[in-house]
């Protein structure tokens, strides 16, 4: 079973040589620990930022320099500054090329649940909706179960939406899988120490488990 | 062509109840936080608040929020308030959760004189139900007003006494989108400048869009969340 930053670490990988990424908040954003330092990757902050930096060294922290989860941050050399408009239509325009966000829920549809807990919980959507809506690569980093131990790998998400048809890959502290284009969960990898039959037993949709699974070779 | 007032208490000093505000900022960053709290001394109530957040509860909209004088909120993200969430579960305050990059481009549209924009953020969704849906090219858009706004309040870095505006870093975010959008636009500046100091190459937002400039003094500019090596 792999910690948040297993996760994180395995998503690493799916990242390419040339790729600009929009990391969400929560472990999406701890994937920018483990990039190769000779990859050559620019993350995008959908406050309006490309080059994000590692965090401040302390007593350099600058209040006007932070990414989307509010967290102050530095820039690269190469960085640039832009409007949220902006931002947002290089979204919109595909320019990005790996969204890398959280979810509550993710359907074998590809429908993604992320923003609302009806009666309970409302934080708002923030870019996710538009973040979904657009980009065409959407790797979705997750616990495989809730709090309460019940699947968040359903057949159709119960919570309201924050996309549909658009999750392409989610990688769990169990597996990853993706979604079939005809629907269903796909079975790819288990993590290490874990069986096909926990992976089943913890997930709700439907799932396919072909042949021999692999279990996660992570660097 | 002089547009400077002499502090924030007169630049609001015609926003009155039930006006609808663009207040510029990302969380806490490149907040107006003069005009806040100007808005807060004058206790003017009922307003209709655009802005991606809504503060937290001892600073930006949150101190006014605290007050009741907010009716109905337009955001995207709402997570850093607990005052806030109380009200919205309580149904004591009215809010509009819209997608980040439609909040955006609905300032946008209203800078540049556009009625409506097509975006695709919350197909399939709650956020469509009841707008206008329009199949371009095999794909789902929504029809989404520009936005009006009585005034627009924004924060930048320097401006001259004509209203050119200069945002630095991050900072920048809504405010120069908000400060196009408003009927009447506040700019709140940490340094403001002679005409000339700028360089025209460099400003983000024409002196055309703002109608009062005023230098805020000793601003707090609160981190939220401090994050270090």
């Amino acid at each position: 079973m792999l910690d948040k930053e297993g996760i994180a670490k395995r998503i690493a990988m799916e990242i390419k040589d040339g790729y600009y990424v929009n990391l969400g908040i929560g472990i999406p954003t701890l994937v920018a620990n483990y990039l190769p330092e000779s990859m050559d990757v620019v993350l995008q902050s959908e406050n309006g930022l490309l080059g994000i930096g590692p965090f401040p060294f302390v007593g350099d922290e600058d209040p006007d320099t932070i990414n989307a989860g509010k967290q102050t941050i530095t820039m690269l050399p190469g960085s640039a500054i832009f409007d949220s408009a902006m931002s947002f239509g290089m979204i919109r325009a595909k320019k990005v090329n790996l969204t890398i966000l959280g979810a509550m829920e993710v359907a074998e549809n590809g429908d993604i649940a992320s923003w609302k807990i009806p009666g309970k919980m409302v934080k708002g959507m923030g870019g996710a909706m538009d973040l979904v809506a657009s980009a065409e690569n959407i790797i979705v980093a997750m616990q495989h179960v809730n709090k309460a131990g019940e699947s968040k790998l359903l057949s159709k998400c119960t919570l309201p939406l924050t996309g549909i048809n658009c999750v392409k890959k989610i990688v769990t502290e169990l597996a990853v899988l993706d979604i079939l284009p005809e629907g269903g969960f796909k079975l790819l990898e288990r993590a290490p120490g874990v069986s096909v039959e926990q992976i089943r037993n913890a997930t709700a949709g439907k799932l396919f488990a072909e042949g021999d699974i692999p279990e996660m070779v992570i660097f | 062509m002089n547009k400077v007032v002499s502090n924030a208490d007169e630049a609001i000093r015609d926003i009155h109840d039930g006006m609808t505000l663009m207040l510029g900022g990302f969380g806490l960053c490149g907040l107006p936080e003069k005009c806040i709290a100007a808005l807060v001394k004058k206790k003017v109530k009922d307003l209709t608040c655009i802005s991606n957040n809504a503060g937290v509860d001892d600073f930006g909209i949150g101190l006014m929020l605290k007050q009741r004088q907010v009716k109905k909120m337009i955001s995207s993200y709402v997570g850093e308030n607990a005052e806030f969430e109380r009200q919205l579960l309580s149904g004591e305050l009215e809010v509009e959760l819209i997608p980040q990059g439609t909040l955006a481009t609905r300032c946008m549209a209203a800078g540049y004189g556009m009625p409506a924009i097509f975006t695709p953020a919350g197909i399939g969704t709650e956020v469509a139900i009841g707008k206008e849906i329009r199949n371009f090219n095999g794909k789902d858009y929504l029809l989404e007003l520009a936005f009006e706004a009585d005034f627009a309040i924004v924060k930048a870095w320097k401006g001259d006494t004509m209203g050119n505006l200069v945002y630095r870093s991050t900072a920048r975010n809504f405010n120069p989108l908000m400060a196009m959008a408003g009927k009447v636009t506040i700019a709140e500046v940490e340094e403001l400048v002679e005409p000339g100091e700028l360089d025209p190459d460099h400003i983000h937002t024409p002196g055309i869009y703002v109608h009062r400039v005023f230098k805020g003094e000793n601003y707090e500019k609160r981190i939220e969340q401090r994050t270090v090596r």
